[in-house]
């Protein structure tokens, strides 16, 4: 069992480091105030290959690992959540699907431009009534002759209106399973620009406020037969094998946040005084950051270890990285949320202004715990595992 | 067109400069990058690539450890990497250094060469002209924009408070200041690829036209008495004399005094 990082892999850390101190961190206060979208900086990381780092090169991809992507995710998140969110959500909830199931066509056209960043991707899933319960899907897809028309409605949909290319889920059916009537769900890709595809409200959130998140609404909306992603029917196990992947993503992410916390906390606790030392010399204070840190290694090693996972899962597809996703994504959010909250109180009064870095940090924390999948939806699946 | 970029892996003197008890530079103990000055170079010859489809190859002088900025430079774009490094080529000067760069010179193709103007652990200055003189080619230094027309470059030349423009048949070498461009990133890609790039590398019997009494500390005119830290400058001696005569006395008295005059 080898802990010892690559040389590659050291390398893009630095690259990644680099690039979100020099690019990122500056814009991530203003971009959270402001709720805007950072376009400049996802230009940016798309001249660099950051918006297809785990895509092979003939679709034009970095040809990099899941531990390089993982990497990318975490070091942007460390200072700006908001931007992590963006490649995590493009790269693996709208490239990995169509990279894993589309067509040759689907992926000459969709991945190849999403992977160069000139396109960026979401996924809709979620909609007012179907969250955790992805079977109360309503939107429904009709063939009719050589067109799907869609109608319904998703929401709070990342990336929601500055994408170019959705992974969408529809009711197509309905088919029987050990007796009982279950929806058939499919999956499709529709673009931005799609007549009867339009945007609804723009959600005014905790955290994570320079992502762009909304409700998707389709109204006969009519996209080509050869859109249908995957089988007919298969859109269930799609979206499932989706947020697998997408649970890296996310947990690199809260392993970010709760990382930059901790590194900004470390830096204030040796500055700020009380009582005529810096609180960093208080036991208090010091036990606190060793338990932070221990928990943000641990956490650590979990999101490295899924990521490694889903590696070996490309080369053997009979391997599964279900559990280590939800493992990692589970221990990393909670850790995220703890050390952010510790965070702020550390910081005392200045923890709750804006102007200090923790206060966002714990607001982009929180959802960790909530989008792609809930703390309590993975553990469902790490029990479903160990009960089986 | 082919453009050869020389770069040198250097201490990183952000986070300070570290000693040891001799006297030198404890560079295990620092960061290592790529010299600014060159990385800069190495920019300007990325951009020659991608309007020219230039061929970039990148060369540098150092221990085996110098592969990580050849690796760098691969990373950002570099076609090519060639590492000259052997245990007689050490403790080379300035002199000893553009002599060896130049012997490995004679074994490339190129139309343009591009060197930093000066690296952050010696800011000598000396070396790009230095290879220019050996190879004879001209030489335009702290280059702040390159422009290629035909054959020829158009240079902005540095000054404190001008620039001159120069043209310049090639080949020709030009030494290239920090501030000629912000230097692109690395890409992930481009960093797992560097590591399945083959770097060239080179020892003594590499390089071309050279002799051994110029190269390495025994080919090295420059010799170190003494190395420290900066010293920092005591608040001096304010005095307010009566007159301009008693000013130029005791001015004169202290010169005599520290045996100036």
């Amino acid at each position: 069992m080898d802990f010892t990082l690559s040389k590659e892999h050291d390398m893009v850390r630095t690259l990644f480091k680099d690039f979100a101190e020099k690019e990122v961190k500056p814009l991530a206060q203003e971009i959270d105030e402001q709720h805007r979208f950072p376009r400049e900086t996802v230009d940016k990381m798309a001249k660099y290959g950051f918006m297809g780092i785990p895509v092979p090169k003939e679709y034009g991809g970095q040809g990099c690992d899941t531990l390089a992507y993982a990497m990318c995710v975490e070091e942007l998140s460390k200072v700006c959540g908001t931007t992590g969110v963006i490649v995590s959500a493009h790269t693996s909830l709208c490239v990995d699907p169509i990279l894993t199931f589309g067509t040759e066509e689907q992926k000459q056209k969709y991945v190849v431009p999403l992977a160069k960043g000139e396109k960026l991707g979401a996924f809709g899933l979620t909609e007012p009534g179907a969250g955790t319960d992805a079977q109360g899907q309503q939107t429904k897809a009709v063939l009719d002759g050589d067109e799907w028309v869609l109608n319904g409605s998703k929401c709070f949909i990342t990336n929601g209106k500055e994408a170019d290319v959705y992974v969408i889920f529809a009711v197509t059916g309905k088919v029987e399973k050990r007796g009982r009537i279950m929806k058939e769900i499919s999956a499709f890709i529709v673009e931005k620009g799609t007549p009867g595809f339009t945007f609804g409200t723009k959600e005014n959130k905790m955290g994570i406020c320079g992502s762009s998140t909304y409700e998707l609404i389709f109204t006969d909306c009519r996209i080509p037969k050869e859109n249908l992603l995957g089988q007919q029917g298969k859109g269930f196990n799609i979206a499932m094998h989706t947020l697998d992947g997408g649970r890296i993503g996310i947990a690199s992410q809260a392993l970010g946040l709760a990382e930059g916390a901790l590194e900004t906390t470390i830096a204030y606790v040796k500055e700020r005084k009380q009582f005529g030392k810096a609180i960093g010399q208080f036991q208090n204070t010091q036990f606190q950051l060793a338990d932070m840190a221990t928990k943000v290694e641990a956490a650590k090693m979990l999101v490295y270890k899924a990521a490694r996972k889903k590696d070996e899962y490309k080369a053997n597809p009979k391997v599964s990285y279900s559990v280590e996703a939800a493992m990692a994504k589970l221990c990393a959010a909670e850790v995220a949320m703890e050390v952010t909250t510790k965070c702020v109180q550390l910081h005392g009064g200045y923890g709750y202004i804006k102007e200090y870095d923790v206060e966002r940090m714990m607001r982009d924390a929180k959802i960790t715990e909530i989008y792609e999948g809930t703390s309590e939806v993975q553990r469902m699946v790490i029990s479903a595992a160990l009960l089986k | 067109m082919k453009v050869v970029v020389c770069i040198k892996q250097v201490p990183d003197t952000k986070g300070g400069v570290q000693f040891n008890p001799d006297g030198t530079l404890n560079r295990a103990a620092m960061l290592a990058i790529m010299n600014p000055d060159d990385k800069a170079g190495l920019e300007a010859a990325l951009r020659l690539k991608d309007q020219y489809g230039a061929e970039v190859t990148v060369l540098t002088m150092g221990l085996p450890k110098a592969t990580d900025v050849l690796r760098e430079a691969i990373a950002m774009g570099a076609d090519k990497a060639v590492l000259v490094t052997d245990r007689v080529l050490g403790g080379a000067d300035t002199w000893a250094t553009s002599t060896t760069i130049a012997g490995a010179l004679r074994n490339l193709e190129y139309d343009l060469i591009i060197t930093g103007r000066q690296a952050i652990d010696g800011d000598t200055a000396q070396v790009g002209p230095q290879i220019a003189e050996h190879l004879g080619l001209p030489v335009i230094s702290y280059a702040q924009d390159i422009k290629v027309e035909g054959n020829k470059v158009i240079v902005q030349r540095q000054y404190d408070d001008r620039y001159h423009i120069l043209e310049c048949q090639m080949p020709c070498l030009i030494t290239a200041l920090a501030e000629l461009n912000d230097p692109r990133y690395m890409t992930p890609g481009g960093i797992f690829d560097s590591f399945q790039a083959e770097i060239t590398t080179w020892g003594r019997a590499d390089l071309k036209d050279v002799e051994d009494g110029n190269l390495g500390l025994n080919g090295s005119p420059t010799k170190i008495a003494k190395a420290s830290d900066k010293v920092r400058k005591g608040a001096g001696e304010k005095v307010t004399p009566d007159s301009p005569d008693e000013a130029v006395s005791y001015i004169i008295g202290k010169l005599d005094e520290k045996h100036v005059i």
